[in-house]
């Protein structure tokens, strides 16, 4: 018995009144429950990492695990580790093709037709991955009774868009076709030669015909196949437990073509939404990764750990969207006196902290053959000038609007510092209101609003991603803006000659979104967590794909090993 | 006593119906739904997917449906998370939330009580001044500044304890303790209270002037009648503290109800919020209906009637 238990007991003896005495039983309890809680003393992560396991803070419950229902960042991250699509993830480079499923491929000149030759590859229950497992996948995706909600992101196949409208019922009539077994041929509505990286997305996966069809059938939303009991994939690991709101462990794959490759025994995702609960973990020992981290924190972070904190390049834009049918903002003088009056560099230094890139555009840098627009740069001078030629000189008369932001402490702060810098620069007065997360999306696509706050993260690398959302009737333009020229420099983009011109004609229409400023860039992103230092393999990514494959953990030495001969 | 039973459960399940129907129209009256997302659905898109969930009817249509769904325990699927009926999410998290509840009420009884007594029968000395000051503190101090004050103190200075999870005996003791102390302070309160009261009465300073011992004094003679208070709000704890425990759950990532009604409200899930929402009140009603009954055997002046 130790000193502490000792102790107790006397104090337990010597009390004789029945409340004392139950006080001392509890106190002998909790002391014993504590003591029993701590342990080896060797760190979780520690632990973890000699058994291969890593240890990921996946911020959020994943609403399924479904590839064709699911439209979320931590879905990815679980489904991209459970299932592979014809090209996958590359470790290093997120503009780089790497062989996934498609073991080689090539396309005819004008890049409008793609042949995959498929590997021998097997799915986790033994069945061989084949390529009509592929047009079913991708029919399944279209079908319309689904309602799935990135179809869209099939429109590109020949036809896609007809079937999916139900146009026609005919899934021949689609471009996608097994030639056999092993070489799926793909045809275009037009030259893509970004294809191999939209195929990346997890809209493009495969899934089991055979499990779908057992579990309710192409068309079930909520069909079966996707649940822990069900789950058939094709990727580097297996779903192995899945505990709500808790955890979802998966374990390395007997049948993975790649198996070799892969030296994880397995990944433990956590969903945990609170970011300083997930701190609190990381700190303790519990986890290897963090989804992210408070912006406040950033600097502290920084510098006593730095080599924990890490701040990489994400392909993302943060903007205000300028509702253009409203008064003042009708005016491109008043749209573009706000966007050029905000000084971002301050903004991302003393507000953001992590790390961002002030956007002087829309599409953000490290695209190949795109050069980064500077359209948007800080002119409070030009500011000025442009909205007293509007008519309000020095703010005068500049009527009541407001930004409107959704519940969320750093869109406050942001909005707070550009408030401000409004007021100093050109002497107006702009309001801020937020709204639940709904009630923002619903006011957002109702075109319900003054200014509002935006961000939108690149599906694939590649411009148009951010470019196309700015078209006539998109459902994702909510700005009021139209202007036929960008519309047509879009559609000319589709169907340019060769890649060089393409990218011209884009960056053309990125200059015209910027002349008639319908957004106010403000910066583009970065991706800020917590990794430990045991984890290899894990490079900065521009999409955030960490191919999963490619990672290990180096082993820590043992609690009681000892110390390094000198 | 059947009679008075009957007639509570009977306005008890109008009660329900009632909160029921309110919820349903509040939450269809609200802007937004659960399919709006971030990015843009089409509109043929979003059609079929509300035609699944059998939003393409009329409001009236969609609510004498899921009520007759509801009374034969059927609160339809999740509209957000898939391969989840409601059914399935409470059958899942509530008895999470029940442990985790049952355990901080016993800590909350264990050292509220106790200390209240004590406070009560040794007044105006240290033995009062110091655990109603630190209970006084209790209350004052929220869950969400007492959780990671824990964690930090148990899970990060001294690393102890887990600071998150719910995967065995150690990880419930931060939870509870977060989530009981607070109930305590109010026990410890509201016992003092009711014992003061007790013994400051005239039959019980004549008892004292005919020289009955003390101890006979508290516990024969008071402690029944002085915990009445503590009993009375035991009901609403149970429910408070089952139904309540949302920030407890989100700060130490526990998969009870709790983080679920905090989803179920963020995404407009309105089939969970609708739920969740009757589980809580019929958990509050059945509380206060045992509490009226404990109350009554207690004290013989109520009636039943």
């Amino acid at each position: 018995m130790n000193e502490q238990h000792a102790a107790v007991t006397s104090n337990l003896s010597r009390a004789r009144h029945p409340i004392l005495r139950a006080f001392a039983i509890l106190s002998l309890i909790t002391s014993a429950g504590l003591l029993a809680a701590c342990g080896s003393g060797e760190r979780f992560t520690d632990e973890a990492a000699r058994d291969g396991i890593l240890l990921f803070g996946n911020g959020s419950e994943p609403k399924g695990l479904d590839p064709h229902l699911v439209t979320g960042v931590p879905e990815n991250k679980i489904i991209s580790a459970l299932l592979e699509g014809l090209i996958a993830y590359h470790p290093t480079d997120d503009l780089q093709p790497e062989p996934g499923m498609a073991e080689s491929w090539e396309s005819n000149d004008d890049f409008s037709q793609w042949t995959f030759h498929l590997r021998d590859a097997r799915w986790s229950n033994g069945d061989p991955v084949r390529a009509s497992d592929f047009v079913y996948s991708w029919e399944r995706m279209l079908t319309p009774e689904l309602g799935a909600e990135y179809a869209e992101m099939l429109y590109i196949l020949k036809g896609g868009e007809a079937f999916h409208q139900g146009r026609t019922d005919d899934f021949s009539t689609v471009g996608v076709k097994a030639l056999d077994d092993r070489t799926l041929q793909v045809t275009l509505e037009g030259p893509a030669p970004y294809f191999l990286n939209m195929l990346k997305h997890y809209s493009w996966f495969p899934v089991n015909p055979r499990v779908v069809e057992a579990h309710g059938g192409m068309a079930d939303r909520q069909s079966g196949w996707s649940t822990l009991e069900n789950y058939v994939g094709n990727g580097p690991f297996v779903l192995d437990d899945w505990v709500t709101n808790q955890i979802i462990k998966v374990r390395k794959s007997p049948t993975y073509w790649d198996r070799d490759t892969v030296k994880l025994n397995g990944v433990n995702f956590y969903p945990v939404e609170n970011v300083t609960t997930e701190e609190t973990m990381f700190r303790g020992g519990r986890l290897h990764l963090t989804n992210t981290v408070t912006p406040d924190k950033i600097p502290v972070f920084l510098e006593k750990m730095p080599g924990e904190m890490m701040i990489e390049p994400y392909m993302g834009s943060y903007f205000y969207r300028i509702n253009v049918t409203r008064k003042p903002f009708d005016d491109v003088r008043v749209r573009k006196a706000l966007a050029y009056s905000i000084d971002k560099k301050l903004l991302v230094d003393k507000v953001t902290k992590g790390g961002q890139i002030p956007a002087t555009g829309f599409v953000p840098p490290g695209l190949k053959g795109y050069e980064t627009s500077d359209a948007a740069e800080f002119q409070p001078e030009l500011a000025r000038r442009l909205l007293a030629e509007a008519g309000y000189p020095g703010g005068r008369g500049f009527p009541d609007v407001e930004i409107l932001i959704n519940t969320n402490e750093a869109h406050r702060k942001i909005a707070e510092a550009m408030q401000a810098m409004w007021r100093t620069e050109l002497g107006v007065e702009i309001g801020i209101y937020n709204q639940e997360w709904k009630v923002y999306l619903d006011s957002q696509s109702s075109l319900d609003y003054d200014l509002v706050r935006a961000g939108w993260i690149a599906d694939y690398a590649y411009p148009s991603t951010f470019l196309d959302i700015f078209t006539t009737g998109n459902g994702n333009n909510d700005t009021g803006w139209s202007n036929p020229r960008y519309d047509a420099l879009i559609a000319r983009a589709r169907t340019a000659a060769t890649e060089e011109q393409r990218m011209a004609i884009l960056q053309q229409a990125e200059a015209v979104l910027m002349e008639d400023m319908p957004i106010i860039p403000i910066y583009w992103y970065t991706r800020t967590y917590l990794k430990s230092p045991l984890i290899e393999g894990w490079h900065p990514k521009v999409l955030d794909n960490h191919p999963l494959k490619y990672v290990s953990l180096k082993a820590p030495p043992m609690p009681d090993a000892p110390p390094p001969a000198e | 006593m059947f009679r008075f039973v009957a007639v509570r459960l009977v306005q008890g399940l109008l009660v329900l119906l009632a909160i029921y129907a309110v919820t349903f129209f509040l939450v269809a009256a609200t802007p937004g739904s659960p399919f709006s997302t971030e990015r843009a659905i089409r509109p043929e898109i979003l059609a079929q997917i509300e035609a699944f969930y059998g939003y393409d009817k009329p409001v009236g249509e969609r609510f004498v449906t899921s009520v007759s769904n509801a009374l034969r325990g059927e609160f339809g699927p999740s509209a957000v998370y898939a391969n989840r009926s409601v059914t399935d999410i409470i059958a899942e998290s509530f008895p999470v939330s029940l442990k985790l509840g049952s355990l901080a009420l016993g800590l909350a009884l264990f050292l509220g009580i106790p200390v209240g007594i004590i406070a009560a029968v040794r007044q105006n000395s240290w033995l009062d001044y110091v655990p109603m000051s630190v209970s006084m503190a209790g209350i004052c101090l929220p869950t969400f500044v007492m959780g990671p004050l824990l964690a930090l103190v148990f899970g990060l200075i001294f690393e102890l304890l887990p600071v998150a999870g719910w995967f065995g005996p150690e990880y419930v003791i931060l939870p509870a303790l977060t989530l009981g102390l607070y109930y305590a302070a109010y026990f410890a309160r509201l016992t003092r209270g009711g014992m003061l009261e007790m013994l400051n009465q005239d039959w019980v300073r004549t008892a004292r002037a005919k020289g009955v011992s003390e101890s006979t004094i508290v516990w024969k003679h008071c402690l029944k009648g002085g915990l009445i208070p503590a009993i009375t709000f035991l009901g609403p704890a149970l429910a408070g503290i089952i139904s309540g425990s949302f920030v407890v759950e989100t700060i130490f990532q526990i998969p009870g109800l709790g983080q679920w009604f905090v989803k179920g409200a963020l995404n407009r899930d309105d089939f969970l919020i609708l739920g969740l929402t009757v589980l809580f009140a019929a958990l509050i009603v059945v509380m206060n209906l045992l509490v009226d009954i404990v109350q009554v055997a207690l004290n013989p002046r109520l009636k039943y009637e």
